[in-house]
């Protein structure tokens, strides 16, 4: 399969997760948003990880090209995850203290 | 060589007034006052006996001039100046003057400033010790760097004594006068030394002596006229001598030891030793003749209608240095060294006296209020005569010599300046005697309360007194004209040796000794008249109302000369000044200091609405921000 797939369908996620982040005021739905646009970027370099050592294989067959950028994703899984429990956490402190999970809501440090 | 022991030890002649002011400069809040007076004067008693057996080597015959180095003061690759002292017949006879005047006054001055803190006290002898320090250490130094140290010590120490009372405004203003007067010359002096540098390459008196033929004339009429700005700045004359008669604003020791024994005689000692470039430069010795004769006339004639018994003794000062220049001016060195030694005599003595008045009188100064102290101060009287008949010139006391070597020297170089000497000479005699008339003879003139306390001062005032008064009568002997006898000039034998390079270049002016005869007798006569025709126009003196009118106006303000420099510099100064305060700094400095704060206050009030504390605009920008970045990295190349 083309690279190019690929690459669209990360851009559109991306941007997905742009839009959401900018527009919507719910914190759950910001916060997935993030995700999604944290994944759109693994995709990417998972993406181009396997081009990368498809055209190496090419030459040499023993060729372990591209294997630490999927190293890498599995990393930023692992953080993301990490993320995720922190930046639940706070939205769970927040709805209890403020009784919303609109991020407009809490904007004292403004002051 | 065994005879110059005495000559090695040269260092420790400044060095005990060094000492001597650390002590009492540091130990001022411990030091009793009698310790502070006994330290103070000690170390400069130290140093005249120094100073004593040093020039007893300098005297034996075939003494030659020698140099004490050190150390290196500045060394760099083509510059090398050593701080080095210069021992010669000039400089140890220099000596001589300042410790034994100097001393004289210390002891004085242990007595006069009895009233004073202990502090203060301290801080009085301190600043002496530093002014005869700065003062030798001028008249050794070996070149002229090493004079100009000494040469700016001396302003300093000036402007600190006269501003020794510094919760009176006015002294303030004296010291702050005296000090910008000094800096005016200063400033010619250091140009000369630069000058000097860039022509020699070297600032020792001795190379640049022994190099002086060769250079070009205009070159060294350009450094001789500015080592004259300096001198006329220290030395006080035309036109910086204003500070002098302002400078008895300190204390009347103070007064005597800038006067007499140090300070304005060093424009005298630079001239008489840089005298070979002055010889050779074909204008200077014309212009100091010059400046020196009008400063001698103007002074004299300020004097004759001045009431403040310092300020007679200041404008006479500044006349017998203008005198003194037009000496060097003539060529006649022996003959100027020999008046600054004779007026240091008497000087410091008729300074001291007038102390004792004051001191009597309970710091009165106004010669109007006082009269007859005839019986009350009898030392006082008798040594402020002699003091005045010294400096009037009637033989034999020291100053009819001295005066007559300067006048014959002019006689013989131009006969138009020798009336006129003779003639600020004539009235020398005159305002001298209407001082010591209106003083001491007639009758009291005080309140009956001063009359009450007037009494004789202390031993230690009237010690130095009797000391300068032997001296000032006999110092003459020291240089007897070849009229009275041949070869009996001791003192112009003594200064052969530093003037002889000069006296090779100058033509031998010969006047028969008929003339000579005639032109002493004539002078002698005038003197003795003038001199009782003042003290029978003054002797039943009363004090009147009237004020001056016509020429005596004139002479009472001075010839507005502090006047005329306060419209010519002063306001135009402050005019400028006031323009640049005014305009300059308000609308051109103000304005861009204050724009510069308004812009930035402008900027951040606008800049603070992108702080919305809403999240979603901040990202929204981020967003932003960073595709137009990719935009320009996209596309921008």
């Amino acid at each position: 399969m083309p690279i190019n797939y690929y690459i669209f369908l990360s851009i559109a996620l991306f941007c997905i997760g742009v839009v959401g982040v900018l527009t919507r005021r719910n914190a759950i739905i910001v916060f997935m948003c993030i995700e999604l646009m944290l994944n759109a970027v693994n995709l990417l370099l998972v993406a181009f990880s396997k081009m990368h050592y498809m055209s190496s294989v090419l030459v040499n067959p023993a060729s372990t090209a591209g294997a630490d950028a999927q190293i890498f994703v599995f990393f930023i899984m692992v953080v993301a995850a990490a993320e995720v429990s922190v930046g639940l956490a706070i939205i769970v402190m927040m709805y209890r203290n403020i009784h919303s999970v609109d991020i407009n809501f809490l904007n004292r440090l403004k002051h | 060589m065994d005879n110059q022991n005495m000559t090695k030890l040269i260092y420790l002649v400044p060095l005990f007034p060094l000492i001597g002011f650390l002590i009492n400069g540091l130990g001022r809040n411990f030091l009793s006052k009698s310790l502070s007076a006994f330290v103070g004067s000690g170390s400069v008693l130290a140093s005249f006996i120094m100073s004593v057996l040093i020039f007893m080597e300098a005297k034996t015959p075939g003494f030659s001039v020698v140099t004490v180095k050190l150390f290196d003061f500045i060394k760099t690759a083509k510059l090398d100046i050593p701080f080095s002292f210069q021992v010669d017949q000039l400089s140890t006879l220099f000596l001589l003057i300042i410790t034994g005047v100097g001393f004289l006054i210390h002891l004085y001055s242990s007595a006069y400033m009895k009233e004073e803190q202990p502090h203060h006290y301290a801080r009085y002898f301190a600043y002496l010790n530093l002014f005869v320090f700065s003062m030798l250490m001028l008249v050794l130094g070996s070149n002229y760097v090493i004079m100009f140290i000494g040469w700016e010590g001396v302003g300093l120490c000036s402007y600190l004594l006269i501003g020794y009372w510094f919760k009176n405004g006015d002294y303030n203003d004296a010291a702050k006068k005296a000090f910008v007067m000094n800096r005016i010359g200063d400033l010619g002096f250091l140009l000369a030394i630069f000058w000097m540098l860039g022509q020699y390459g070297s600032t020792d008196f001795i190379s640049i002596f022994s190099r002086a033929g060769d250079t070009a004339p205009a070159v060294l009429t350009g450094i001789t006229l500015l080592l004259f700005v300096g001198a006329t700045g220290k030395s006080a004359q035309i036109p910086l001598y204003t500070w002098l008669p302002d400078a008895m604003a300190g204390p009347t020791p103070v007064s005597a030891l800038i006067h007499a024994a140090t300070m304005v005689t060093a424009g005298i000692y630079m001239i008489a030793r840089s005298n070979i470039l002055y010889t050779l430069a074909p204008v200077t010795p014309m212009i100091v003749a010059v400046i020196g004769l009008a400063t001698a006339l103007l002074a004299a004639t300020i004097a004759i209608r001045q009431n403040d018994i310092k300020k007679v003794l200041a404008y006479s000062t500044v006349s017998q240095l203008g005198l003194m220049f037009l000496g060097l001016g003539v060529g006649a060195y022996t003959g100027a060294v020999f008046h600054v030694m004779t007026h240091a005599f008497f000087k410091a003595l008729l300074f001291l006296g007038a102390g004792s008045v004051i001191h009597a009188m309970h710091h009165e100064q106004d010669i109007r209020n006082m009269g007859g102290l005839k019986k009350h101060l009898p030392v006082t009287h008798l040594t402020f005569l002699a003091g005045c008949i010294a400096i009037a010139g009637i033989p034999p006391f020291s100053g009819f010599f001295s005066k007559e070597e300067i006048l014959g020297g002019v006689f013989a170089h131009n006969i138009v300046l020798y009336i006129i000497a003779v003639f600020s000479s004539l009235l020398t005699a005159f305002y001298m005697f209407r001082l010591y008339t209106l003083t001491f003879l007639g009758k009291f003139r005080g309140t009956s309360e001063q009359e009450h306390h007037l009494h004789e001062s202390p031993l230690a005032m009237t010690l130095p007194l009797i000391v300068l008064a032997v001296l000032a009568v006999l110092a003459g002997f020291l240089g007897i004209p070849e009229l009275f006898s041949t070869d009996a000039h001791w003192l112009s034998n003594f200064l052969a040796p530093v003037f002889a390079e000069s006296t090779v270049h100058q033509q031998a002016h010969v006047v028969s000794h008929s003339t000579e005869w005639m032109l002493m007798g004539g002078m002698v006569a005038a003197t003795l008249v003038i001199c009782f025709y003042a003290i029978n126009k003054f002797r039943n003196y009363e004090k009147t109302g009237i004020e001056a009118t016509g020429f005596a106006k004139v002479l009472e303000n001075k010839w507005w000369v502090d006047e005329i420099y306060d419209a010519i510099i002063n306001k135009p100064l402050k005019g400028f000044s006031l323009f640049l305060n005014n305009v300059v700094e308000r609308s051109g400095v103000d304005g861009i200091v204050n724009g510069v704060g308004k812009f930035v206050h402008y900027s951040s009030r606008q800049l603070r609405w992108l702080q919305s504390g809403q999240v979603g605009s901040y990202i929204l920008i981020m967003v932003v921000a960073t595709v137009v970045f990719f935009i320009i990295q996209l596309f921008g190349k």
